[in-house]
Protein backbone atom coordinates (compact mmCIF):
# COMPACT_ATOMS: atom_id res chain seq x y z
CA UNK A 1 0.00 0.00 0.00
CA UNK A 2 1.39 3.36 -0.95
CA UNK A 3 0.70 6.27 1.60
CA UNK A 4 0.88 10.07 0.78
CA UNK A 5 1.03 13.04 3.32
CA UNK A 6 0.51 16.69 1.83
CA UNK A 7 1.07 19.71 4.10
CA UNK A 8 -0.03 22.70 3.03
CA UNK A 9 -2.26 25.92 4.48
CA UNK A 10 -5.53 26.25 4.65
CA UNK A 11 -7.14 27.82 1.36
CA UNK A 12 -4.37 26.12 -0.63
CA UNK A 13 -6.71 23.81 -1.84
CA UNK A 14 -5.22 21.14 0.08
CA UNK A 15 -7.57 18.19 0.41
CA UNK A 16 -8.82 18.99 -3.08
CA UNK A 17 -5.57 17.65 -4.29
CA UNK A 18 -5.98 15.08 -2.35
CA UNK A 19 -9.35 13.98 -3.84
CA UNK A 20 -8.04 14.92 -7.18
CA UNK A 21 -5.09 12.79 -6.89
CA UNK A 22 -7.12 9.75 -5.05
CA UNK A 23 -9.74 9.90 -8.21
CA UNK A 24 -6.84 9.61 -10.52
CA UNK A 25 -5.26 6.50 -8.75
CA UNK A 26 -8.64 5.20 -8.92
CA UNK A 27 -9.05 5.49 -12.57
CA UNK A 28 -5.69 3.73 -12.91
CA UNK A 29 -7.07 0.82 -11.38
CA UNK A 30 -5.97 1.50 -7.27
CA UNK A 31 -8.44 1.28 -4.13
CA UNK A 32 -8.34 4.73 -2.64
CA UNK A 33 -8.78 6.18 0.29
CA UNK A 34 -7.83 9.92 1.17
CA UNK A 35 -9.28 12.56 3.64
CA UNK A 36 -7.89 15.41 5.71
CA UNK A 37 -6.70 16.06 9.42
CA UNK A 38 -9.25 18.21 10.55
CA UNK A 39 -8.63 20.67 13.28
CA UNK A 40 -8.79 24.37 13.10
CA UNK A 41 -10.23 25.38 9.40
CA UNK A 42 -8.82 28.85 8.89
CA UNK A 43 -6.89 30.20 5.77
CA UNK A 44 -3.30 30.29 6.47
CA UNK A 45 -3.61 27.65 8.92
CA UNK A 46 -1.01 24.15 8.52
CA UNK A 47 -3.36 21.38 6.78
CA UNK A 48 -2.74 17.81 6.68
CA UNK A 49 -4.32 15.37 4.40
CA UNK A 50 -3.48 12.09 3.15
CA UNK A 51 -4.13 9.43 0.85
CA UNK A 52 -4.11 5.85 0.99
CA UNK A 53 -4.08 4.06 -2.49
CA UNK A 54 -3.06 -0.33 -3.46
CA UNK A 55 -4.08 -2.68 -5.86
CA UNK A 56 -5.90 -4.23 -2.88
CA UNK A 57 -9.25 -3.53 -0.52
CA UNK A 58 -8.00 -1.09 2.09
CA UNK A 59 -9.32 -1.72 5.58
CA UNK A 60 -7.42 0.49 7.87
CA UNK A 61 -8.64 4.08 9.11
CA UNK A 62 -6.22 5.69 10.84
CA UNK A 63 -4.47 9.29 10.25
CA UNK A 64 -1.17 7.92 8.22
CA UNK A 65 2.04 7.80 10.39
CA UNK A 66 4.96 6.36 8.00
CA UNK A 67 4.27 8.01 4.87
CA UNK A 68 6.25 6.39 1.48
CA UNK A 69 6.06 10.42 0.02
CA UNK A 70 5.44 13.64 1.20
CA UNK A 71 4.31 16.89 -0.73
CA UNK A 72 4.51 20.02 0.58
CA UNK A 73 2.65 22.57 -1.23
CA UNK A 74 3.93 25.62 0.61
CA UNK A 75 7.54 26.23 1.15
CA UNK A 76 7.53 28.41 4.17
CA UNK A 77 5.98 25.52 6.33
CA UNK A 78 9.44 23.86 6.04
CA UNK A 79 10.05 26.45 8.85
CA UNK A 80 7.46 25.54 10.72
CA UNK A 81 6.79 21.65 10.65
CA UNK A 82 8.86 19.13 10.22
CA UNK A 83 7.69 17.45 6.96
CA UNK A 84 9.96 14.40 6.98
CA UNK A 85 8.04 13.53 10.27
CA UNK A 86 7.54 9.60 10.01
CA UNK A 87 8.65 9.74 6.23
CA UNK A 88 10.31 6.33 5.14
CA UNK A 89 13.59 6.14 4.06
CA UNK A 90 14.47 6.86 0.50
CA UNK A 91 11.03 8.40 0.32
CA UNK A 92 10.22 11.03 -1.71
CA UNK A 93 9.77 14.69 -0.56
CA UNK A 94 8.13 17.12 -3.36
CA UNK A 95 8.41 20.85 -2.16
CA UNK A 96 6.81 23.71 -4.35
CA UNK A 97 9.79 25.87 -4.64
CA UNK A 98 11.70 27.53 -7.41
CA UNK A 99 14.87 26.52 -6.18
CA UNK A 100 15.98 23.79 -3.61
CA UNK A 101 16.47 24.41 0.00
CA UNK A 102 19.31 26.04 1.32
CA UNK A 103 20.12 23.77 3.82
CA UNK A 104 19.40 19.58 2.63
CA UNK A 105 20.75 17.81 5.96
CA UNK A 106 16.81 17.76 6.97
CA UNK A 107 16.49 15.67 3.78
CA UNK A 108 19.28 13.77 4.00
CA UNK A 109 18.14 10.01 3.49
CA UNK A 110 15.21 11.07 1.13
CA UNK A 111 14.52 12.38 -2.57
CA UNK A 112 13.74 15.65 -3.22
CA UNK A 113 12.39 16.95 -5.73
CA UNK A 114 10.61 20.94 -6.40
CA UNK A 115 8.83 23.05 -8.73
CA UNK A 116 7.79 26.18 -9.14
CA UNK A 117 4.30 25.76 -8.39
CA UNK A 118 3.82 29.44 -7.83
CA UNK A 119 4.84 30.80 -11.01
CA UNK A 120 2.98 28.19 -13.10
CA UNK A 121 -0.01 28.72 -11.41
CA UNK A 122 0.19 32.72 -11.88
CA UNK A 123 0.71 31.91 -15.77
CA UNK A 124 -2.05 30.18 -15.93
CA UNK A 125 -4.04 32.67 -13.94
CA UNK A 126 -4.97 30.57 -11.49
CA UNK A 127 -5.33 32.40 -8.19
CA UNK A 128 -3.85 35.91 -7.03
CA UNK A 129 -0.37 36.38 -6.60
CA UNK A 130 -0.49 36.76 -2.57
CA UNK A 131 -1.98 33.43 -3.16
CA UNK A 132 -1.80 31.16 -5.84
CA UNK A 133 -3.55 28.61 -6.15
CA UNK A 134 -0.89 25.16 -6.78
CA UNK A 135 -2.78 22.54 -6.10
CA UNK A 136 -3.41 20.59 -10.08
CA UNK A 137 0.38 21.96 -10.52
CA UNK A 138 1.60 19.42 -7.71
CA UNK A 139 -0.61 16.92 -8.85
CA UNK A 140 0.93 16.95 -12.27
CA UNK A 141 4.63 17.32 -10.86
CA UNK A 142 3.32 13.94 -8.51
CA UNK A 143 2.29 12.34 -12.01
CA UNK A 144 6.31 12.62 -13.27
CA UNK A 145 7.41 11.94 -10.87
CA UNK A 146 6.07 8.56 -10.26
CA UNK A 147 4.50 7.79 -13.48
CA UNK A 148 1.39 6.77 -11.75
CA UNK A 149 -1.31 7.67 -12.03
CA UNK A 150 -0.45 8.76 -15.23
CA UNK A 151 -0.89 12.40 -16.95
CA UNK A 152 -3.98 11.25 -18.62
CA UNK A 153 -5.53 10.52 -15.55
CA UNK A 154 -4.79 13.28 -13.64
CA UNK A 155 -6.14 15.61 -16.44
CA UNK A 156 -9.34 13.76 -15.83
CA UNK A 157 -9.72 13.96 -12.09
CA UNK A 158 -8.81 17.37 -12.57
CA UNK A 159 -11.81 18.22 -15.02
CA UNK A 160 -14.54 16.21 -12.63
CA UNK A 161 -13.30 17.94 -9.49
CA UNK A 162 -12.84 21.63 -10.63
CA UNK A 163 -15.38 22.08 -13.69
CA UNK A 164 -14.90 25.78 -14.09
CA UNK A 165 -11.22 26.57 -15.32
CA UNK A 166 -10.52 22.92 -15.77
CA UNK A 167 -8.43 23.66 -19.31
CA UNK A 168 -6.25 26.13 -17.04
CA UNK A 169 -5.51 23.92 -14.48
CA UNK A 170 -5.09 21.00 -16.56
CA UNK A 171 -2.75 23.13 -18.86
CA UNK A 172 -0.53 24.10 -14.97
CA UNK A 173 -0.43 20.52 -14.11
CA UNK A 174 0.95 19.16 -17.48
CA UNK A 175 3.32 22.09 -17.46
CA UNK A 176 4.51 21.34 -13.80
CA UNK A 177 4.58 17.60 -15.58
CA UNK A 178 7.36 19.13 -17.95
CA UNK A 179 9.38 21.51 -15.72
CA UNK A 180 9.74 19.39 -12.23
CA UNK A 181 12.85 19.49 -10.88
CA UNK A 182 14.17 16.02 -9.39
CA UNK A 183 17.22 16.62 -7.04
CA UNK A 184 16.96 12.70 -6.24
CA UNK A 185 18.81 10.99 -3.26
CA UNK A 186 20.24 13.54 -0.59
CA UNK A 187 23.39 11.73 0.75
CA UNK A 188 24.76 12.83 4.34
CA UNK A 189 23.69 12.07 7.81
CA UNK A 190 20.14 13.30 8.67
CA UNK A 191 20.30 16.16 11.24
CA UNK A 192 16.96 16.99 11.32
CA UNK B 1 -21.35 2.97 -11.21
CA UNK B 2 -18.42 3.34 -8.83
CA UNK B 3 -17.27 7.00 -7.66
CA UNK B 4 -15.00 7.86 -5.61
CA UNK B 5 -17.29 9.96 -2.66
CA UNK B 6 -16.88 11.47 0.45
CA UNK B 7 -19.17 9.52 3.32
CA UNK B 8 -21.04 12.16 3.66
CA UNK B 9 -21.66 12.78 -0.10
CA UNK B 10 -22.81 8.86 -0.23
CA UNK B 11 -25.55 9.45 2.33
CA UNK B 12 -26.76 12.41 0.07
CA UNK B 13 -26.80 10.12 -2.95
CA UNK B 14 -28.69 7.55 -1.37
CA UNK B 15 -31.07 9.82 0.15
CA UNK B 16 -31.61 11.17 -3.29
CA UNK B 17 -31.74 7.75 -4.75
CA UNK B 18 -34.84 6.96 -1.89
CA UNK B 19 -36.63 9.83 -3.53
CA UNK B 20 -37.26 11.37 0.05
CA UNK B 21 -40.00 14.27 -0.06
CA UNK B 22 -39.46 16.62 2.89
CA UNK B 23 -36.12 17.22 4.70
CA UNK B 24 -35.27 19.09 7.84
CA UNK B 25 -32.00 19.90 9.04
CA UNK B 26 -29.84 22.32 10.95
CA UNK B 27 -26.23 22.30 10.31
CA UNK B 28 -23.13 20.93 12.63
CA UNK B 29 -19.72 20.10 11.95
CA UNK B 30 -19.14 16.88 11.41
CA UNK B 31 -23.11 16.43 9.88
CA UNK B 32 -23.11 20.23 7.51
CA UNK B 33 -21.46 18.35 3.82
CA UNK B 34 -24.61 15.53 4.22
CA UNK B 35 -27.34 18.52 4.37
CA UNK B 36 -25.14 20.58 1.64
CA UNK B 37 -25.26 18.10 -0.76
CA UNK B 38 -28.83 17.72 -0.20
CA UNK B 39 -29.69 21.50 -0.16
CA UNK B 40 -27.52 21.35 -3.47
CA UNK B 41 -29.82 18.61 -5.27
CA UNK B 42 -32.81 20.24 -3.84
CA UNK B 43 -32.14 23.92 -5.29
CA UNK B 44 -31.23 22.43 -8.76
CA UNK B 45 -34.26 20.37 -9.24
CA UNK B 46 -32.05 16.93 -8.95
CA UNK B 47 -34.22 15.61 -6.06
CA UNK B 48 -37.82 16.86 -6.20
CA UNK B 49 -38.47 17.65 -2.07
CA UNK B 50 -39.14 20.64 0.05
CA UNK B 51 -35.75 21.16 2.08
CA UNK B 52 -37.22 23.19 5.44
CA UNK B 53 -34.73 25.80 6.65
CA UNK B 54 -35.17 25.96 10.47
CA UNK B 55 -33.81 27.37 13.57
CA UNK B 56 -32.44 24.16 15.45
CA UNK B 57 -32.35 20.71 15.20
CA UNK B 58 -34.98 20.54 18.17
CA UNK B 59 -37.39 22.28 15.47
CA UNK B 60 -35.48 19.99 12.33
CA UNK B 61 -37.26 16.87 13.97
CA UNK B 62 -40.47 18.46 15.07
CA UNK B 63 -41.26 19.90 11.66
CA UNK B 64 -40.59 15.82 10.23
CA UNK B 65 -42.80 14.85 13.01
CA UNK B 66 -45.60 17.02 11.39
CA UNK B 67 -44.51 15.85 7.58
CA UNK B 68 -44.02 12.13 8.59
CA UNK B 69 -47.56 12.74 10.14
CA UNK B 70 -48.72 13.32 6.46
CA UNK B 71 -47.09 10.14 4.90
CA UNK B 72 -44.33 11.23 3.30
CA UNK B 73 -41.10 9.81 3.45
CA UNK B 74 -38.32 12.39 5.46
CA UNK B 75 -34.98 12.47 6.39
CA UNK B 76 -32.67 14.74 8.76
CA UNK B 77 -29.47 14.28 9.49
CA UNK B 78 -27.32 15.79 13.00
CA UNK B 79 -24.43 15.12 15.07
CA UNK B 80 -23.60 15.53 19.02
CA UNK B 81 -25.01 18.96 20.71
CA UNK B 82 -27.36 18.88 17.78
CA UNK B 83 -28.63 15.49 18.48
CA UNK B 84 -28.68 15.68 21.63
CA UNK B 85 -31.12 18.73 21.41
CA UNK B 86 -33.48 16.82 19.35
CA UNK B 87 -33.69 14.33 22.28
CA UNK B 88 -37.77 15.25 23.45
CA UNK B 89 -38.92 14.75 19.74
CA UNK B 90 -36.94 11.39 19.54
CA UNK B 91 -39.19 9.79 22.12
CA UNK B 92 -42.04 11.80 20.36
CA UNK B 93 -40.84 10.30 16.95
CA UNK B 94 -41.08 6.70 18.09
CA UNK B 95 -43.83 7.13 20.38
CA UNK B 96 -46.27 8.05 17.22
CA UNK B 97 -44.35 5.20 15.05
CA UNK B 98 -43.08 7.90 12.73
CA UNK B 99 -40.02 5.90 10.15
CA UNK B 100 -37.98 8.68 9.83
CA UNK B 101 -34.43 7.86 8.95
CA UNK B 102 -31.69 10.32 10.17
CA UNK B 103 -28.35 9.99 9.08
CA UNK B 104 -26.41 10.47 12.79
CA UNK B 105 -22.59 11.34 12.40
CA UNK B 106 -20.71 10.53 15.60
CA UNK B 107 -19.53 13.41 17.15
CA UNK B 108 -17.86 14.02 20.76
CA UNK B 109 -20.13 15.54 23.05
CA UNK B 110 -18.86 19.17 25.09
CA UNK B 111 -16.99 20.49 26.90
CA UNK B 112 -14.18 20.48 26.18
CA UNK B 113 -15.81 21.41 22.83
CA UNK B 114 -14.46 18.92 20.10
CA UNK B 115 -15.41 18.10 16.75
CA UNK B 116 -14.39 14.48 16.56
CA UNK B 117 -15.23 11.09 16.56
CA UNK B 118 -16.94 9.31 19.72
CA UNK B 119 -19.98 7.36 20.61
CA UNK B 120 -21.81 8.91 23.08
CA UNK B 121 -24.14 11.14 20.89
CA UNK B 122 -26.01 8.88 19.77
CA UNK B 123 -25.52 6.14 22.25
CA UNK B 124 -27.08 8.52 24.96
CA UNK B 125 -30.71 8.01 22.94
CA UNK B 126 -30.43 4.20 23.10
CA UNK B 127 -33.86 3.95 24.82
CA UNK B 128 -35.43 6.57 23.00
CA UNK B 129 -37.42 3.87 20.63
CA UNK B 130 -34.90 4.73 17.56
CA UNK B 131 -33.09 1.59 15.56
CA UNK B 132 -29.41 2.29 15.38
CA UNK B 133 -27.07 0.81 12.94
CA UNK B 134 -23.44 1.54 12.92
CA UNK B 135 -21.70 1.85 9.97
CA UNK B 136 -18.24 0.96 8.91
CA UNK B 137 -17.58 2.39 5.58
CA UNK B 138 -18.94 4.33 2.62
CA UNK B 139 -20.54 2.26 0.53
CA UNK B 140 -22.47 0.68 4.01
CA UNK B 141 -23.04 4.40 4.60
CA UNK B 142 -24.94 4.25 1.34
CA UNK B 143 -26.62 0.84 1.05
CA UNK B 144 -27.85 1.03 5.05
CA UNK B 145 -29.58 4.12 4.27
CA UNK B 146 -31.74 2.48 1.96
CA UNK B 147 -32.18 -0.43 4.32
CA UNK B 148 -32.91 2.24 6.61
CA UNK B 149 -36.49 3.02 4.80
CA UNK B 150 -37.78 -0.65 4.16
CA UNK B 151 -37.23 -0.68 7.94
CA UNK B 152 -38.59 2.17 9.45
CA UNK B 153 -41.18 1.54 6.88
CA UNK B 154 -41.71 -2.26 7.30
CA UNK B 155 -42.29 -1.77 11.51
CA UNK B 156 -43.33 2.02 11.97
CA UNK B 157 -40.05 3.21 13.60
CA UNK B 158 -37.48 5.84 13.26
CA UNK B 159 -34.06 4.30 12.09
CA UNK B 160 -30.72 6.41 12.80
CA UNK B 161 -27.03 5.72 10.32
CA UNK B 162 -24.77 6.11 12.33
CA UNK B 163 -21.18 6.71 10.99
CA UNK B 164 -18.48 8.28 12.75
CA UNK B 165 -16.95 11.62 12.58
CA UNK B 166 -14.10 12.24 9.58
CA UNK B 167 -12.50 8.69 9.46
CA UNK B 168 -16.03 8.04 7.52
CA UNK B 169 -18.17 11.14 6.81
CA UNK B 170 -15.01 13.41 5.49
CA UNK B 171 -13.17 10.21 4.27
CA UNK B 172 -13.26 9.71 0.09
CA UNK B 173 -13.17 6.37 -1.05
CA UNK B 174 -14.72 4.50 -4.07
CA UNK B 175 -18.88 3.99 -3.29
CA UNK B 176 -21.16 2.14 -6.01
CA UNK B 177 -23.89 4.21 -6.08
CA UNK B 178 -26.60 2.50 -7.96
CA UNK B 179 -29.24 3.48 -11.00
CA UNK B 180 -32.41 4.80 -9.63
CA UNK B 181 -34.54 1.79 -11.03
CA UNK B 182 -32.64 -0.59 -9.16
CA UNK B 183 -32.94 1.83 -5.82
CA UNK B 184 -36.76 1.85 -6.97
CA UNK B 185 -37.19 -2.10 -7.10
CA UNK B 186 -35.94 -2.62 -3.71
CA UNK B 187 -37.28 0.82 -2.12
CA UNK B 188 -41.02 1.07 -3.99
CA UNK B 189 -42.87 4.49 -3.20
CA UNK B 190 -44.10 4.59 1.04
CA UNK B 191 -47.28 3.81 1.42
CA UNK B 192 -47.94 5.03 4.97
CA UNK B 193 -49.85 2.80 7.85
CA UNK B 194 -51.78 5.84 8.40
CA UNK B 195 -51.82 9.95 7.90
CA UNK B 196 -53.03 13.01 8.50
CA UNK B 197 -56.31 13.03 6.05
CA UNK B 198 -58.67 16.08 5.91
CA UNK B 199 -61.66 13.58 4.76
CA UNK B 200 -60.97 10.51 7.19
CA UNK B 201 -60.08 12.69 10.58
CA UNK B 202 -58.51 11.01 12.81
CA UNK B 203 -56.45 12.01 16.12
CA UNK B 204 -52.96 11.97 16.17
CA UNK B 205 -51.32 11.59 19.92
CA UNK B 206 -53.63 11.88 22.56
CA UNK B 207 -54.04 11.53 25.95
CA UNK B 208 -53.35 8.13 26.88
CA UNK B 209 -54.54 6.89 30.45
CA UNK B 210 -52.87 3.82 32.28
CA UNK B 211 -55.72 1.60 30.77
CA UNK B 212 -53.93 1.87 27.36
CA UNK B 213 -50.12 3.02 27.55
CA UNK B 214 -48.80 -0.18 28.53
CA UNK B 215 -50.10 -1.72 25.54
CA UNK B 216 -49.08 1.08 23.27
CA UNK B 217 -45.83 0.92 24.87
CA UNK B 218 -45.77 -3.45 24.42
CA UNK B 219 -46.52 -2.90 20.60
CA UNK B 220 -43.38 -0.88 20.44
CA UNK B 221 -41.12 -3.90 22.23
CA UNK B 222 -42.98 -6.03 19.64
CA UNK B 223 -41.88 -4.14 16.85
CA UNK B 224 -38.50 -3.43 17.81
CA UNK B 225 -38.21 -7.08 18.31
CA UNK B 226 -40.10 -8.05 14.91
CA UNK B 227 -37.11 -5.76 13.29
CA UNK B 228 -34.41 -8.23 13.66
CA UNK B 229 -36.35 -10.84 11.50
CA UNK B 230 -37.41 -7.82 8.82
CA UNK B 231 -34.25 -6.55 9.02
CA UNK B 232 -33.02 -9.95 7.72
CA UNK B 233 -35.84 -10.37 5.20
CA UNK B 234 -34.80 -6.90 3.58
CA UNK B 235 -31.29 -7.28 3.78
CA UNK B 236 -31.94 -11.07 1.76
CA UNK B 237 -33.90 -8.84 -0.73
CA UNK B 238 -31.36 -6.36 -0.83
CA UNK B 239 -28.37 -8.97 -1.68
CA UNK B 240 -30.33 -10.57 -4.49
CA UNK B 241 -30.74 -6.90 -6.41
CA UNK B 242 -27.26 -4.94 -5.04
CA UNK B 243 -24.93 -8.12 -4.65
CA UNK B 244 -23.86 -6.77 -1.12
CA UNK B 245 -24.70 -8.35 2.18
CA UNK B 246 -23.77 -6.70 5.90
CA UNK B 247 -26.18 -8.28 8.87
CA UNK B 248 -26.66 -7.23 12.21
CA UNK B 249 -23.35 -8.39 13.14
CA UNK B 250 -20.57 -9.71 10.80
CA UNK B 251 -18.24 -12.22 12.74
CA UNK B 252 -14.63 -12.19 11.02
CA UNK B 253 -12.15 -15.02 11.65
CA UNK B 254 -14.37 -15.89 14.34
CA UNK B 255 -14.29 -19.91 13.16
CA UNK B 256 -11.78 -21.35 15.80
CA UNK B 257 -10.83 -18.12 17.34
CA UNK B 258 -9.92 -18.06 21.37
CA UNK B 259 -10.42 -14.44 21.36
CA UNK B 260 -12.68 -12.36 20.00
CA UNK B 261 -12.58 -8.55 19.82
CA UNK B 262 -15.67 -6.34 19.88
CA UNK B 263 -15.95 -3.27 17.03
CA UNK B 264 -18.28 -0.77 15.84
CA UNK B 265 -18.17 2.06 12.82
CA UNK B 266 -14.70 2.60 11.27
CA UNK B 267 -12.30 0.76 14.13
CA UNK B 268 -13.66 -1.81 12.36
CA UNK B 269 -12.13 -1.81 9.58
CA UNK B 270 -8.87 -1.41 11.07
CA UNK B 271 -9.21 -4.28 13.31
CA UNK B 272 -9.94 -6.12 10.41
CA UNK B 273 -6.10 -5.64 9.06
CA UNK B 274 -4.72 -5.89 12.69
CA UNK B 275 -6.74 -9.31 12.85
CA UNK B 276 -5.82 -10.63 9.48
CA UNK B 277 -1.84 -9.79 10.36
CA UNK B 278 -2.15 -11.59 13.75
CA UNK B 279 -3.68 -14.47 12.27
CA UNK B 280 -1.14 -14.56 10.00
CA UNK B 281 1.23 -14.75 12.94
CA UNK B 282 -0.34 -18.18 14.03
CA UNK B 283 -3.17 -16.26 16.64
CA UNK B 284 -6.04 -18.08 17.26
CA UNK B 285 -8.59 -14.54 17.04
CA UNK B 286 -11.53 -13.21 15.64
CA UNK B 287 -13.42 -10.45 14.94
CA UNK B 288 -17.10 -9.71 15.47
CA UNK B 289 -18.59 -6.64 14.21
CA UNK B 290 -21.89 -5.10 15.61
CA UNK B 291 -24.02 -3.44 13.55
CA UNK B 292 -27.41 -2.96 14.87
CA UNK B 293 -27.46 -2.10 18.32
CA UNK B 294 -31.32 -1.04 18.51
CA UNK B 295 -32.63 -3.70 18.84
CA UNK B 296 -29.71 -5.45 20.91
CA UNK B 297 -29.04 -8.81 18.86
CA UNK B 298 -28.49 -10.60 21.88
CA UNK B 299 -29.22 -14.14 20.45
CA UNK B 300 -26.98 -14.16 17.43
CA UNK B 301 -24.29 -12.28 19.54
CA UNK B 302 -24.22 -14.33 22.51
CA UNK B 303 -24.53 -17.78 19.54
CA UNK B 304 -21.04 -15.96 17.38
CA UNK B 305 -18.76 -14.87 21.10
CA UNK B 306 -20.22 -18.38 23.14
CA UNK B 307 -17.92 -20.44 21.63
CA UNK B 308 -14.50 -17.65 22.71
CA UNK B 309 -12.61 -18.06 25.49
CA UNK B 310 -12.33 -14.51 26.24
CA UNK B 311 -13.71 -11.71 24.70
CA UNK B 312 -12.11 -8.12 24.26
CA UNK B 313 -14.59 -5.44 23.58
CA UNK B 314 -13.60 -1.68 22.20
CA UNK B 315 -15.52 1.41 22.81
CA UNK B 316 -15.75 4.64 21.48
CA UNK B 317 -17.87 5.85 24.30
CA UNK B 318 -18.16 5.63 27.85
CA UNK B 319 -20.79 5.92 30.30
CA UNK B 320 -19.64 7.53 33.50
CA UNK B 321 -20.37 5.27 36.61
CA UNK B 322 -20.76 2.11 34.07
CA UNK B 323 -18.57 1.54 31.84
CA UNK B 324 -18.16 1.24 27.90
CA UNK B 325 -21.79 1.07 26.44
CA UNK B 326 -21.39 -1.86 23.82
CA UNK B 327 -19.34 -4.01 26.71
CA UNK B 328 -22.43 -3.41 28.96
CA UNK B 329 -24.66 -4.76 26.55
CA UNK B 330 -22.80 -7.41 25.19
CA UNK B 331 -21.89 -8.60 28.64
CA UNK B 332 -25.47 -8.52 29.96
CA UNK B 333 -26.35 -10.72 26.53
CA UNK B 334 -23.98 -13.40 27.57
CA UNK B 335 -24.86 -13.51 31.71
CA UNK B 336 -26.59 -16.53 31.54
CA UNK B 337 -24.50 -18.72 29.46
CA UNK B 338 -23.60 -21.57 31.95
CA UNK B 339 -20.00 -21.56 30.21
CA UNK B 340 -19.49 -17.76 29.73
CA UNK B 341 -15.88 -16.54 28.12
CA UNK B 342 -14.28 -14.06 30.32
CA UNK B 343 -15.09 -10.28 28.89
CA UNK B 344 -12.89 -7.11 29.25
CA UNK B 345 -14.12 -3.91 28.37
CA UNK B 346 -11.85 -1.20 26.85
CA UNK B 347 -12.06 2.28 26.35
CA UNK B 348 -10.15 3.91 23.21
CA UNK B 349 -10.36 6.54 20.56
CA UNK B 350 -12.60 9.32 22.33
CA UNK B 351 -13.14 12.80 20.91
CA UNK B 352 -11.33 11.52 17.62
CA UNK B 353 -8.43 10.05 19.25
CA UNK B 354 -6.79 7.81 16.87
CA UNK B 355 -7.45 3.90 17.35
CA UNK B 356 -3.81 2.68 15.69
CA UNK B 357 -3.04 -0.70 14.28
CA UNK B 358 -0.23 -0.71 17.62
CA UNK B 359 -3.06 0.21 19.61
CA UNK B 360 -5.32 -2.52 18.89
CA UNK B 361 -2.94 -4.98 18.83
CA UNK B 362 -1.87 -3.83 22.49
CA UNK B 363 -5.51 -4.48 23.17
CA UNK B 364 -4.88 -8.21 21.73
CA UNK B 365 -2.25 -9.33 23.58
CA UNK B 366 -3.23 -7.86 26.59
CA UNK B 367 -6.82 -9.63 26.63
CA UNK B 368 -4.51 -12.81 25.81
CA UNK B 369 -1.64 -12.15 28.71
CA UNK B 370 -4.37 -11.30 31.22
CA UNK B 371 -5.26 -14.47 33.71
CA UNK B 372 -7.37 -12.28 36.08
CA UNK B 373 -11.04 -10.91 34.74
CA UNK B 374 -11.30 -7.54 35.84
CA UNK B 375 -14.50 -5.80 35.04
CA UNK B 376 -13.25 -2.60 35.43
CA UNK B 377 -13.14 -0.56 31.85
CA UNK B 378 -9.02 -0.04 30.39
CA UNK B 379 -8.50 3.14 29.30
CA UNK B 380 -6.23 2.89 26.27
CA UNK B 381 -3.85 5.08 25.43
CA UNK B 382 -4.31 7.73 28.23
CA UNK B 383 -0.81 10.49 28.34
CA UNK B 384 0.44 9.65 32.00
CA UNK B 385 1.54 13.31 32.79
CA UNK B 386 -1.95 15.06 31.83
CA UNK B 387 -3.97 12.26 33.82
CA UNK B 388 -1.84 12.86 36.42
CA UNK B 389 -2.38 16.57 36.82
CA UNK B 390 -6.27 15.75 37.27
CA UNK B 391 -5.73 12.95 39.60
CA UNK B 392 -3.77 15.33 42.10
Amino acid sequence: MLEIRFHGRGGQGTVIATVMLAKAFFKVGYQVQSFPVFGVERRGAPVEAYIRADKKDIFIRTNVYTPDHVVVQDRTLLQSIDATRGLKQGGWILINSPEPPSDLRPFAGFKLAFIDANAIALNHQLGARTQPIVNTSMIGAFARLFKTPHMTAVAEAIREEVPVEAEANIGAAEDAYNEVQLVGMIEGKNVS
Amino acid sequence: MKKVLEGSHAVAEAVRLSRVTVISAYPITPQTHIIEYLSDYVADGTLKASFLKVESEHSAIASLVGAASCGVRTFTSSSSQGLALMHEILHWTSGARLPIVMAEVNRALAPGWNIWADQLDSLSQRDTGWIQLYCEHGQEVLDTVFLAYRLAEAVSLPVMVIMDAFFLSHTYEPVDVPEQELVDRFLPAFKPKFQVDADNLVALSPLVTPNFYMEMRHNMAKAMEESILQLAEIEEDFSNIFGRYYGPIEPFLCDDAEIIMVTSGTVTGTSRQVIQELREKGEKVGLLKIKLFRPFPSEIIRKALGPAKKIAIIDRNFSFGAGGIFAQEVRAAMCNLSDCPQIFGYIAGLGGRDVTTDLLEDIYWRTKKSEVLSEESIWMGLQEENHAVERS
